[in-house]
């Protein structure tokens, strides 16, 4: 089989199995519909202030998601020894790492397509810079959190108490990212400055760090 | 070894008091900043000390992973716990001397954003290692140390520009320093370096110690199960 071949029949089982258990869009959906509420209730913005932070709020809720189904993408693994199994067999690291990556992409991805009318509704948001460009900055900055968040699940899983351990790898790491997109998302719905700078700063991070995991990733699965 | 150590050790001392004297008796009291402005010697030496460290944990990182040798990794370890160590004094004595000068604790200025984030991402580090089972972590590590030490351009150009937007502090860059100041300046840089090295030497010993003490321990504890059957 050859390596997409592989990573193909990775991804399509992780979404089968999410397709039919729903658990990590589940807690995903309900957790941010939280967080919006909550962050609505101790903000209580005008439009005009609201235009001014929620970038912030909206990617710290799916920052705050995204962990939770990034916790699960190996803890998966771990019933039946299949991370074991994956190990010894012939199939390189980097399709599996990939699949994942993607499949993470994914969930998250879908999540942020339900939540962001919401977000819209809530806060009454309005972009007043290029809206197509918030497009683009959701799509890489998603992808910037799920391949170094799906790396470091990897990692914290050699780790006790590794649900915990996610988040304190993954957060330091991914703050530039996080300023990348929040920024570029208020000076696109300010429209008082332009994106340009940010969205390149987020390509420059995701392509540094997709080339940096797939590059170490066969290290840390074999790590004994 | 048994020679060197004591040696640099002496050498330390005999610096940083000669740092010391130099700092707060030869230099001369800064005309607008006052007497606070003396927490340069240290802050500064302190800063540069934290760098370097991080950088040795990085090398010995790869080091590491390319020649799976434990005592590479003992180094970066003991270089990431000094170093931690190091950055915090800077995190502590920058807003003492900013208080007074700036009239605030904190700005989320470039420098002092980017050693705040530097200190996250190697307090991260120290926790993994702290959190992980004990055959796999030089290796787990070793990979994040490369992740932050690939993070840290990002982080600066990040900030850069995030600040660039908005108003910031001066730094007083004007006018001629008094060479007194630059020699009591670099006396305790050498100071610095000398006791950051000396501290990450005798913490490496500790933790080679360590690991052999514990390698006996489980050698003596099979050895014992095996005469007892």
């Amino acid at each position: 089989m050859s390596s997409t071949g592989i990573t193909r029949a990775t991804l399509v089982k992780d979404l089968q199995l999410e397709w039919r258990s729903k658990d990590a869009i589940n807690s995903m959906l309900f957790f941010s519909l939280l967080v919006v509420v909550i962050f609505s209730f101790s903000f209580d913005p005008t439009a005009e202030e609201s235009r001014r932070i929620a970038g912030g709020l909206v990617w710290v809720a799916f920052l705050f998601a995204a962990v939770v189904a990034l916790n699960q993408t190996w803890a998966r693994e771990l019933r039946n020894q299949v991370l074991d199994a994956y190990r010894v067999s012939p199939a390189p690291a980097n399709s599996l790492f990939l699949a994942k990556a993607i499949g993470n992409f994914i969930f998250v991805a879908v999540l942020e397509a339900l939540m962001t009318p919401l977000f819209i509704v809530f806060y009454n948001l309005r972009a007043i810079g290029p809206a197509y460009q918030l497009l683009l900055v959701a799509v890489l900055g998603t992808w910037a959190l799920v391949v170094n968040g799906t790396f470091f699940a990897a990692m914290s899983l050699r780790t006790r108490s590794r649900e915990i351990m996610l988040p304190l790898l993954l957060f330091p790491i991914s703050i530039p990212a996080l300023l990348a997109m929040v920024e570029a998302t208020r000076s696109i719905l300010t429209g008082e400055f332009s994106a340009k700078f940010w969205i390149v700063l987020l390509v420059a991070y995701d392509v540094v760090f997709t080339m940096a995991s797939l590059f170490l990733f066969e290290l840390v699965l074999h790590a004994e | 070894m048994k020679i060197t150590f004591p040696i640099l050790a002496v050498l330390t001392a005999l610096l940083l008091g000669y740092g010391l004297y130099q700092a707060l008796v030869v230099a001369p009291t800064e005309q607008t900043m006052g007497d606070v402005q003396r927490i340069f010697y240290y802050h500064v030496p302190s800063a540069w000390a934290a760098g370097l460290l991080f950088f040795v944990n990085f090398i010995a990182s790869i080091v590491y992973l390319w020649r799976r040798n434990s005592k590479a990794d003992a180094v970066a370890l003991a270089a990431a716990e000094v170093g931690v160590i190091f950055c915090t004094i800077v995190l502590v004595t920058g807003p003492i001397w900013a208080r007074p000068v700036w009239g605030i604790w904190w700005t989320w200025d470039l420098r002092l954003t980017l050693t705040l984030v530097l200190w996250l991402i190697f307090v991260s580090y120290l926790v993994l290692r702290r959190f992980s089972s004990s055959g796999q972590t030089p290796v787990i590590a070793a990979v994040l140390s490369i992740f932050g030490t690939l993070d840290i351009p990002l982080v600066y150009f990040s900030i850069w520009f995030f600040r660039t937007q908005h108003p910031q502090p001066v730094m007083g860059n004007g006018g001629s320093i008094d060479p007194r100041m630059l020699h009591a300046f670099f006396v305790n840089l050498i100071a610095f370096t000398c006791l950051g090295v000396l501290i990450c030497w005798a913490r490496y010993r500790v933790e080679i110690l360590h690991r052999q003490l514990e390698e006996t321990q489980a050698l003596e504890s099979l050895l014992e199960a095996r005469g007892s059957r």
